[in-house]
């Protein structure tokens, strides 16, 4: 059960993110297609600083000296980075919706091939092969990881089923995602600014004629949306796929949005929706060695059922929920129309 | 002589060549220009392998290899010209697939999980019925035929959510793709006859189509030169040492049916109707839900039969565990069609195009320290111009008004470095 939840959480949290990615996007009135090449430059982004930062000598003497807080601070330097650079990626897409009034949708395709393209370019120039990981083969992701000798605790000690679930054998990242998940789903609906930003999204004639600045918070929506996405990549690198960047995130991007439509644009169910989706990708993922009432059996394995069924319902599921859902969802009204100040 | 060139330029379908042409040219510089600066940043590639790499880049087709001294050789390279005219057999198709999607008002990004079923498909019946049932040109024919229905029914899937459910077609066309990976996956994984066992040396492939199930001693068995393949018509005389055959000709001949389609005919009015002003065209009595589904219906039809003629050439093997990855030429369909302006004819040109940039990726790759997916920024970078194609239309335009000399010198920018100058110039307005 432990064993569920944490998987579980490990892929519902970069879901949650980049869903509320989305959000940020869409109610300032930019759909923003572009999530999974914006997750893939991210990934490649913090990977990279993870493996420039190995060979400094910060991390060198951090790591010899098992100075975890000096580490996780470098946890934390990459998400930054990761989250920067996916802003200045995002400005491609703001740029052409905002101010050349592009079609949305082509735009963000384009973001979405030009992502993998140029991180495998580069991958493939910097590592000589597809998949960019540490520069000695090392396991980045054990380093991050906060384990019991995290905080000098013996490994036999039990701590209980919430010590073990929640502080045994995870990542400072997730409960960073989650924070600011919350932070910023307040920031959307209690404060000057969020009321602003939706406010675009729904009727920008109106909030023009308000002296809201239209094409300033469409860029501020966009922006915070490939912080988000470009975070959301590395935390997804960091914690599903050992660090490593391969220019792919298995179209967790589009499940990302999907996850968005299926939670109406609110945060709030946004959550709920993630960790139902975030339950699916863990069966998917590791179907085989799930022990849900502990009794060592897997019943999942055992079933007779062929493993592709299992890697395949994450999509069917999205395909059906959405089917039940679309009917009642109710997108932000001027999502994907280029404003115009002459059409007020 | 002045004024005829006018209004030649003047035309509407002249500005929109004029763009894509502006457009594949920015976007070669902008690969040339990160050649450049990988060449220049990184320590052991130096300045000039990056002049070669972007020599390649713009002229890649024409390379010969290198001669003896370790320079680039130039000259008409047939194995080149004709792996391009066979690579962009498939690419025709689905851009043709595209484009009939956006007529209607629909983003079909769904083409590379019809593409996957229409080489699952194809390949069951090519491979599944033996050779001595039926003549090789019959089982060729069931086989295309079967790849473009299995491809149109996955397109059907986010045709009627779409329709029905209002579901968002781009959402519904991925979805359909990762589960079209898997389902091909599961359905090479599971049935095991196809696995090519003769090459042991390959593992995860599938017979070529040129094997037959053929009954050897009383055990059904694959042999080499008994089952179907697309007939060659002395195009292989023409480019000795390719992979070339009638497949091309076959695309060329469904792009002018689909132009025909929809140019002449009540259902072609009715799908752009629909994806002109889907609630007029309602208003006028057409039923804009059957459209849709029709629409996408004959996408997926067309994206399949690319899948069937790539894969019934007979020397092409599927790598059928794909659950992980979506075929580049589903993808690759969007670029060709969105270049050709969703014109049915355009994209017999810019489907070439497309797949001469994948033979300067092989080129480069082959040739110099870089590698094959420079070509993929260069196609994203022209996805991302095309996206707002319409306001390089009109800078061409304005631009034409105050210097119609300077326009006309644009014209022939079609590669080269004299192109290169003025489409930088056009870069910095744009």
């Amino acid at each position: 059960m432990t064993f569920l939840i944490q998987q579980t959480l490990l892929y519902a949290v970069p879901l949650m993110i980049v869903a509320l990615a989305g959000v940020f996007a869409e109610r300032s009135g930019i759909i923003n297609l572009a999530l999974e090449g914006i997750m893939i430059f991210g990934a490649f982004i913090g990977v990279l600083f993870v493996r420039l930062m190995q060979g400094t000598a910060l991390f060198h003497d951090a790591f010899a000296a098992k100075d975890w807080l000096t580490l996780q601070g470098l946890e934390l330097l990459a998400m930054l980075a990761a989250g920067v650079m996916g802003a200045v990626f995002s400005l491609l897409l703001s740029f052409a919706s905002v101010n050349l009034k592009a079609d949305q949708t082509i735009g963000g395709t384009a973001l979405n091939l030009m992502a993998p393209a140029l991180v495998l370019f580069l991958i493939r120039i910097i590592a000589n092969q597809n998949t960019l990981g540490m520069a000695d083969g090392s396991d980045a992701a054990s380093w991050f990881m906060i384990k019991k000798s995290t905080f000098g605790i013996d490994r036999k000690t039990d701590l209980g089923f919430l010590g073990e679930t929640f502080i045994n054998r995870v990542y400072l990242a997730t409960y960073v995602c989650i924070l600011l998940f919350i932070v910023l789903s307040v920031l959307l609906y209690k404060t000057r600014f969020g009321l602003r930003l939706r406010s675009c999204g729904e009727n920008p004639q109106a909030a023009d004629s308000l002296g809201i600045n239209v094409y300033k918070m469409r860029y501020a929506g966009t922006t915070i949306s490939g912080v988000l996405a470009g975070i959301g990549g590395f935390v997804y690198a960091l914690t599903t796929a050992n660090c490593a960047s391969t220019g792919d995130v298995a179209g967790f991007g589009f499940l990302a949005l999907a996850v968005m439509i299926f939670g109406n644009w609110k945060p709030l169910n946004i959550a709920g929706a993630a960790l139902l989706f975030g339950l699916f990708k863990c069966i998917a993922a590791s179907y085989a060695s799930i022990d849900i009432n502990g009794d060592g059996v897997c019943l999942l394995a055992n079933a007779p059922i062929s493993s592709h069924v299992y890697r395949m319902l994450p999509y069917l599921i999205t395909l059906v929920v959405l089917a039940f859902t679309s009917k009642k969802s109710r997108a932000p009204k001027a999502e994907g129309i280029p404003y115009d100040r002459g059409q007020r | 002589m002045k004024n005829q060139g006018k209004t030649l330029l003047q035309r509407d379908g002249t500005k929109t060549v004029l763009a894509s042409l502006l457009s594949i040219v920015i976007g070669l510089v902008v690969g040339s220009l990160l050649v450049l600066l990988v060449g220049l940043f990184s320590d052991n590639l130096g300045l000039s392998s990056a002049w070669e790499g972007i020599r390649l880049i713009f002229f890649g087709i024409l390379s010969t290899g290198r001669s003896a001294v370790g320079n680039l050789t130039w000259g008409f390279n047939p194995q080149s010209i004709g792996n391009m005219l066979f690579r962009a057999t498939p690419l025709i198709l689905t851009g043709l697939s595209v484009s009939v999607a956006f007529k209607t008002g629909l983003f079909n990004i769904g083409a590379p999980g019809q593409y996957l079923m229409g080489t699952m498909t194809t390949l069951a019946i090519a491979l599944g019925i033996p050779s001595s049932a039926l003549p090789g040109p019959v089982i060729w024919l069931l086989a295309f035929l079967g790849g473009m229905l299995a491809g149109g029914l996955w397109g059907c899937i986010p045709g009627l959510v779409k329709a029905f459910l209002n579901i968002n077609e781009v959402l519904a066309c991925i979805m359909t793709n990762w589960i079209a990976a898997n389902l091909v996956t599961w359905f090479f994984d599971a049935t095991k006859v196809f696995q090519n066992t003769v090459e042991n040396t390959k593992s995860s492939y599938v017979y070529k189509t040129a094997y037959g199930r053929t009954l050897v001693d009383g055990t059904w068995t694959y042999v080499d030169g008994n089952g179907v393949q697309t007939a060659k018509l002395g195009l292989d005389k023409l480019f000795p040492g390719s992979q070339v055959n009638a497949g091309i000709l076959i695309a060329i001949l469904i792009a002018v049916g689909v132009y025909i389609l929809m140019t002449k005919t009540t259902l072609g009015y009715q799908l752009k109707a629909c994806g002109a002003n889907r609630h007029a065209a309602r208003y006028a009595g057409i039923n804009d839900k059957r459209n849709i589904v029709l629409s996408m219906a004959i996408a997926g039809a067309l994206a399949g039969a690319g899948a069937a003629l790539y894969y019934l050439s007979g020397n092409t093997e599927f790598y059928w565990h794909t659950y992980q990855t979506l075929p580049a030429t589903g993808f690759n369909g969007i670029p060709v069609a969105l270049l050709a302006a969703n014109n049915p004819i355009g994209v017999i040109f810019t489907g070439c195009f497309m797949s001469m940039l994948n033979i300067v990726g092989l080129q480069l790759t082959n040739l110099t320290a870089y590698n094959e997916y420079i070509t993929d920024v260069i196609i994203s970078v022209i996805v991302y111009l095309s996206a707002f194609s319409l306001l390089i239309k009109m800078l061409l335009s304005a631009r034409k008004k105050d210097k119609p000399e300077q326009a006309a010198a644009d014209t022939p920018a079609e590669d080269g470095p004299a192109g290169e100058a003025s489409a930088e110039k056009g870069g910095e307005q744009a």
